[in-house]
Parts: structure tokens; sequence; C-alpha cells
């Protein structure tokens, strides 16, 4: 069918929303890095002085490499706890066994459920004072166990990453089941026939074609984890719990652009220039996957 | 197939596991709808018990004292209306796209997408100008405005991808009938698309309804806040009013709960596709 130029018309609306309200904002926030700007009032261009600021001068510095640091920290617990998990959750939920369908349903509804709310939620549990958490060890005999996770500078982190794996590890199961079972029947039949045990089942007939599940799913925690906001923001506060043990890339740019809770001047110029160096890391990344995926697929034909 | 005794012992492992990640799934939720029927004393004196007597207390304040029936209102008319608007404009935009090849297609069609790899909150900055500039803020408009825009990269990509799987010879009958181009649209390719339509409904609901940080930032007035926004405020009044604080948590994930586990295939597939292909 022929194109009429009448039909552009139908782009306009998503392309105007779109364009206004997001990808020209994205491209403009980048461009009040270079500025000083209090969020009313006028811009003064400052060339690279907020980039300056942000890594040589204290206490900025200090701040920002603390919440880079922390992202890592936070990637890196995500990847153990969340991804190691629902890959062996994902394991169990297709060896055909009764009622996967309704382990499937139970374990993918913290995935529906606000992160802020969770966070709270969990936040209760691991109170010192009323939360279940210490009680139930207490209660199986590990009074030596129990703690203020929340409260603690070296357990704040790995505890906050726990909730997060809680809430997200039924997407990444669904993702590794699905990769699962696009592997063709036959494959297991004939290892069988050969008498494989079932590790190397797993190492030469399953892992193989999950490779690239798992790309996707490291690159999903990856932009998770330099996204994060609520769940911290609820389990900590804004400014990122115990000496900012936990605070991360997303309440320090927050704190910074908005002032945050406690009163301070809103300095958007440095928090823009925050999110332009999440923006560097995310590019990074991105660019990373889709030169190893291209080279992958390169290998393979 | 008959399955080996080492095959069996792996079984056992596989539900063993099955089973303690249900529980950690559930408990959780299961401790908040407990303390949200106990007493303060309760709480305080055994956290870990049931309730001796189930107590509505908390309920009861939350629906008369609080402004909980309006943030539910906020929520439900933001992401009906954020909903409703981006399937409008994403089927309408993917329709050029998808099925007519023209100069510069492939090249909108990626800047479209493209922003399904960039987190829309590294635009807050710039977004507050804009938003401020438009006189939308403390409006659920500067909310709805900014959904539209951070769903739209995903849902051009779904909804563009069906469209252009599906036959050719449909829109040239109707294109003989003589009819235009939004009736060839609305009556023939939407009742066909309905399934990406729904996969794109499921996919975004979560996000918008869940949706805290843009609120935060965009809404200052109580009786505009959306449930999170609207949840964090009444939880830091009431924290110490643990049954309160929890009853509140309660009313708050329930509906969106309910609402999971009368569809949960839907959502499971949805969420599972679009992640997959975003």
């Amino acid at each position: 069918m022929k194109f009429r130029k009448k039909l552009l018309w139908f782009i306009v609306p998503a392309f105007l929303i779109y364009s206004g309200f997001m990808l020209i904002p994205l491209i403009l926030s980048m461009r009040v890095s270079f500025y000083e700007f209090s969020g009313i009032g006028d811009m003064a261009f400052i060339g690279f002085d907020n980039f300056y600021r942000l890594l040589f001068e204290a206490p900025y510095n200090e701040r920002f490499f603390n919440a880079v640091g922390n992202t890592f920290e936070f990637f890196a617990y995500t990847m153990v706890f969340q991804n190691v998990t629902a890959l062996l959750l994902a394991l169990a939920l297709t060896r055909g066994l009764k009622m996967t369908g309704f382990f499937r349903t139970v374990i993918f509804i913290p995935v529906t459920l606000s992160l802020l709310m969770i966070g709270f939620v969990w936040s209760i549990m691991l109170n010192p004072n009323i939360g279940v958490l210490n009680e139930i060890l207490s209660a199986i005999g590990l009074e030596n166990w129990t703690r203020a996770w929340l409260g603690s500078e070296s357990l704040a982190l790995p505890t906050v990453a726990l909730v997060n794996a809680w809430q997200y590890t039924g997407l990444m199961v669904m993702l590794f089941v699905a990769g699962i079972q696009s592997i063709p029947e036959e494959q297991f039949e004939s290892a069988k026939i050969d008498g494989a045990n079932a590790w190397s089942v797993f190492k030469d007939i399953i892992l193989p074609p999950l490779v690239p599940v798992i790309g996707i799913v490291t690159i999903m925690t990856y932009m998770g984890v330099f996204n994060q906001f609520d769940l911290v923001y609820a389990m900590v506060g804004s400014t990122g719990g115990p000496n900012y043990a936990v605070d991360v890339l997303g309440t320090f740019f927050y704190r910074t652009a908005f002032g945050g809770a406690g009163g301070q001047m809103p300095q958007m110029g440095l928090g823009a220039t925050i999110a332009t160096m999440t923006f560097l890391f995310i590019a990074f990344a991105i660019g990373a996957f889709l030169y190893l995926s291209h080279v992958r697929k390169k290998g393979e034909n | 197939m008959v399955k080996g005794k080492k095959d069996r012992v792996l079984d056992l492992f596989a539900y063993l596991l099955l089973i303690i990640a249900a529980i950690v799934v559930i408990y959780p939720l299961f401790v908040m709808i407990i303390t949200s029927l106990k007493t303060n004393m309760e709480v305080l004196v055994n956290p870990f018990g049931l309730p001796t007597e189930l107590n509505f207390e908390g309920y009861k304040y939350v629906l008369r004292t609080g402004d909980f029936p309006i943030f539910f209102r906020n929520s439900i008319f933001i992401t009906l209306v954020s909903l409703f608007v981006l399937l409008l404009v994403t089927v309408m935009a993917s329709y050029p796209l998808s099925r007519f090849s023209f100069f510069g297609n492939r090249m909108v069609y990626f800047y479209f997408i493209i922003g399904a790899m960039l987190p829309t909150r590294l635009a807050t900055v710039n977004l507050y100008q804009v938003i401020n500039g438009l006189g939308l803020f403390d409006t659920l408009w500067a909310l709805i405005f900014i959904y539209i825009a951070m769903t739209i990269p995903i849902s051009v990509f779904i909804i563009a991808g069906f469209m252009a799987e599906l036959p050719r010879e449909l829109e040239e009958s109707a294109h003989m009938d003589g009819a235009s181009d939004s009736r060839i649209l609305f009556s023939i390719w939407v009742p066909l698309l309905r399934p990406a339509l729904a996969t794109v409904a499921i996919f975004n609901f979560i996000p918008i309804w869940n949706e805290f940080f843009f609120p935060l930032i965009f809404i200052s007035s109580d009786h505009l806040k959306p449930l999170p926004l609207g949840l964090a405020t009444f939880f830091g009044q009431y924290q110490s009013d643990w049954p309160t604080a929890f009853a509140a948590l309660t009313i708050a994930i329930l509906p969106p709960l309910i609402f999971y586990l009368i569809a949960s295939k839907h959502f499971i597939k949805g969420l599972t596709a679009g992640a997959l292909k975003g």
C-alpha cells in the first residue's frame, strides 16, 4: 500500500510527548551540568566546575565516590542474591514437578508490588525492637545472630540488597525459565541416553543457550541498581542510612538536586552532573553489552 | 519417562528450594496482615505470634481519617489516563512506522525506542524546568505526561513489532472501500492488536501504579498524592502506631496483589515478554 504524507500526522502526538517529556529533557539535563543553578532564577555557565567539584573537591567527591562504590557493591550483592537464586529456582521450576504453576505464581508475587511499600514492610520486620527476624533467630537458638540490621554500617547495604533481591528474583526466574524451555527436549533425551549426570547436563546443555539470558539479566540488574532510589529511601531514608553506608547514586542525586528532607539548598547544576555521570556509567555498560552480544553472534555464524 | 534414583533426589531438592522460596515470599506479607490486626501493645510484646483478638481499629482509622480514598482515586486516575493515552498515541505512531516505508522511517523508529535504554530519572533536572514552565507543577498532569513519555519506547517497540507481522491484504481491501486512514486504523487494526495492547497495558501498569520518585519531586499538595507518596507521608506520621501503619500498608498492597492473583498468567507473560524485548 502506498505511503501518504497525511499518515505522518499519526506520529506527531507520540513524538511530541516523548520528545518534550523525555528525550529533550534528558539532553538538556546534561547541559545543566555545565551551569550553576538552584532551581529558580538564572543559570550561570561555569564550564566543567561541577565535574571538578564532584571528582576532586571535598565533601562532594567523598560523597560521590562513596555512592559510586555503594552502587557497584549493591550490584554485586544483587547478582549473587538475586540472580544465582533465580537460576536455581528456574532449574527447579523446569523439572516438570507437581504444583509448578502454584510456585511460579507465588514466586512472581513480589515483582508486582511497590518497592517502596515492600521497603516499609521489611524495615519493620528488621527492626531490632519489634522486628520478627531477630525473634525468629532467637527462637531457633541463634541469639548470637540477631543484629540491628539496618543500623549497622557494614550490614545495612547487603540487607537492603537482599530485600531488593526478594522483590526482583521472580522476574529473573521467569526469564531463565523462558530460556530453559526454549532448549529442544531431544537434547535432554540424548544426554540421558549417554548417561550424563545432572551437573554435565547443566553445564553442557542448559548453560550455553542461557548465556544471552544471563546477559540480559545482568544488564537489567545493572540498570536497576543505577536507577535505585525507592527501596533505599523507604528502608534507611534519603541520606542513605548509617553514615551514608547505603547511599547510592539515586539517593545522592535526589539530595543534591532537590535538597532532600534535610532542608539543604537544592543544587540542580551539581545534581545534573551526578545524573550525567550516572548516564556515562549506564552508556558504558550498554555499549559493552551490545559489543559482547555482537561478538557472540559473530562467533556463532 | 522413568526417573532414576538420582533424579528423585534432585526433585526433592527442587521441592525443598521451591517451598523455602514460597515461604520467604509469603511470610512478610503474612506478617504485614497479622500485625495490622493486633493492638499496639501486642505488637510490642509479642511481634511474632498471632493476634489473640482481631483488632480492626487500624483499618477504621485509615479509612476514616486518612486521605486514603483520595490517594487511591489519584492513583487510579493517573494510571488509567496514562495507559489510555499511551495506547492511543502508540498505536497511531506504530501504524505508519510499521506498515509503510518512507524516508526516515528507520530513524524515527530508532529515535522512539532508544529511550527504552535510558532511565527517565536522569532527565529530572530539566523536567523540573519544563513542568514549572508549563505551569504543571503540583498537578496530576505533570505525572501523566512523564509516565506516557517514559513508557512510549517499549510500547512502540512491542506494538510496531506486532503490527509489522500482520498480513497486508486487510488494509488494502479497506482502502478500496474508501475508508479514511483513521477509520482503517481504529476499526481494522486495533481489534487485531488486542494481545499486544494487553501486553503493553500490563507491562506498564505496574511501574506507573508504583511510581514514587516523580510524585515525590512534582507533587506537594496532600490531595494530589498518588498512593505510594501518600502512604510514605502517612507512614512517617504513624510510625509508632504499628497496627495503623500496617493497616495502611495492607490496604495499599492488597488491590494490586488480588489483581495479580486473578490474572497471574497474563502478568507473568506480559512482564516477562516486555522485559525480554526491552
